[in-house]
């Protein structure tokens, strides 16, 4: 080992971890805000997000891949590949990485309704997912 | 020092000219968790190995209309995405030019259409298949990346 370099190895490492620790993170305080920031905020729905989850847009709803019960793993309906639950009630890992919830909001969105999703609309689905249980 | 700046890059040119010889046969490039992670997130992460550096390009400019879905990818991670998959590509015979736009589709490609020729198009949309996308139906070990005739098993019609 070549001590002349261990403070960078330490600084990179570091860096490494707090890169990776950047993503996992609560979505819902930045959605809020954006959603605050619209204007009439009244607060987050479970009951507006399932509607929402369940609403068809040209094709497809939410629930097309997820299923009517986000509790049970769904499938992609084009590809047929398994997805894992969505419910942080038995899929812990879940909602919990704000770069992976927007990249995904912003395809499915796009994929569901040709637009993407309002932050009201998303806080709703994470409200709604996170109130099931088990 | 001078041995090492001499050996690596003969080292290097070894292993280079050992992958573009065996191209088409050689074993299937180390894992790139970025693409495992995007590519893999829909569906089988299908390996560089199966369109033509061309191809690949077409495709991953395109991410945001991927095949009727919304796939769009960071940038960043696209632009690394899209080194390796080129790297790792098809390489074009010698004397069998690309078509022309090259095939954005792996089962629009000479070497699929040729390897599957004795599979009915009723056998690739039953149930258990589902669509030619579905590699793993069949390729028992499609998810490894190995695509070894030994390892092929059909499911019952």
């Amino acid at each position: 080992m070549n001590w002349s370099i261990a403070p960078l190895a330490l600084a990179a490492l570091l860096l490494a971890l707090a890169a990776g620790t950047a993503g996992a993170a609560d979505p819902l305080p930045a959605i809020q805000a954006s959603a605050q920031a619209s204007g009439s905020f009244k607060g987050f729905s479970a009951e507006r997000g399932a509607a929402f989850f369940r609403a068809k847009g040209s094709d497809w709803s939410c629930a097309t891949c997820h299923t009517l019960d986000p509790r049970k793993p769904g499938r992609h309906t084009v590809t047929g590949k398994a997805i894992e639950p969505m419910a942080p009630g038995v899929n812990p890992k879940r909602l919990t990485d704000v770069a992976k919830v927007e990249k995904w909001f912003k395809r499915n969105c796009r994929d569901v309704l040709d637009r993407e999703c309002t932050a009201l609309e998303k806080g709703d689905v994470i409200t709604y997912l996170r109130s099931l249980g088990r | 020092m001078t041995i090492h700046r001499i050996a690596i890059p003969i080292l290097a040119g070894l292993a280079a000219m050992g992958a573009a010889e065996g191209a088409q046969k050689s074993p299937p490039p180390p894992p790139n968790p970025a693409w495992q992670d995007e590519c893999g997130a829909c569906h089988l992460a299908y390996p560089p190995r199966f369109l033509s550096a061309n191809s690949w390009q077409r495709v991953m400019v395109g991410l945001d209309q991927h095949f009727g879905t919304d796939a769009s990818i960071e940038p960043a991670v696209a632009k690394k995405i899209t080194a390796w998959l080129v790297a790792n590509a098809r390489k074009p015979k010698a004397g069998k030019p690309e078509p022309v736009p090259p095939p954005l589709r792996i089962t629009e490609t000479r070497w699929f259409i040729g390897e599957h020729d004795e599979i009915s198009a009723a056998r690739f949309t039953s149930p258990a298949v589902g669509s030619e996308a579905n590699c793993a139906a069949c390729h028992r070990t499609a998810d490894q990346g190995n695509f070894s005739e030994k390892n092929i098993k059909m499911p019952p019609k």
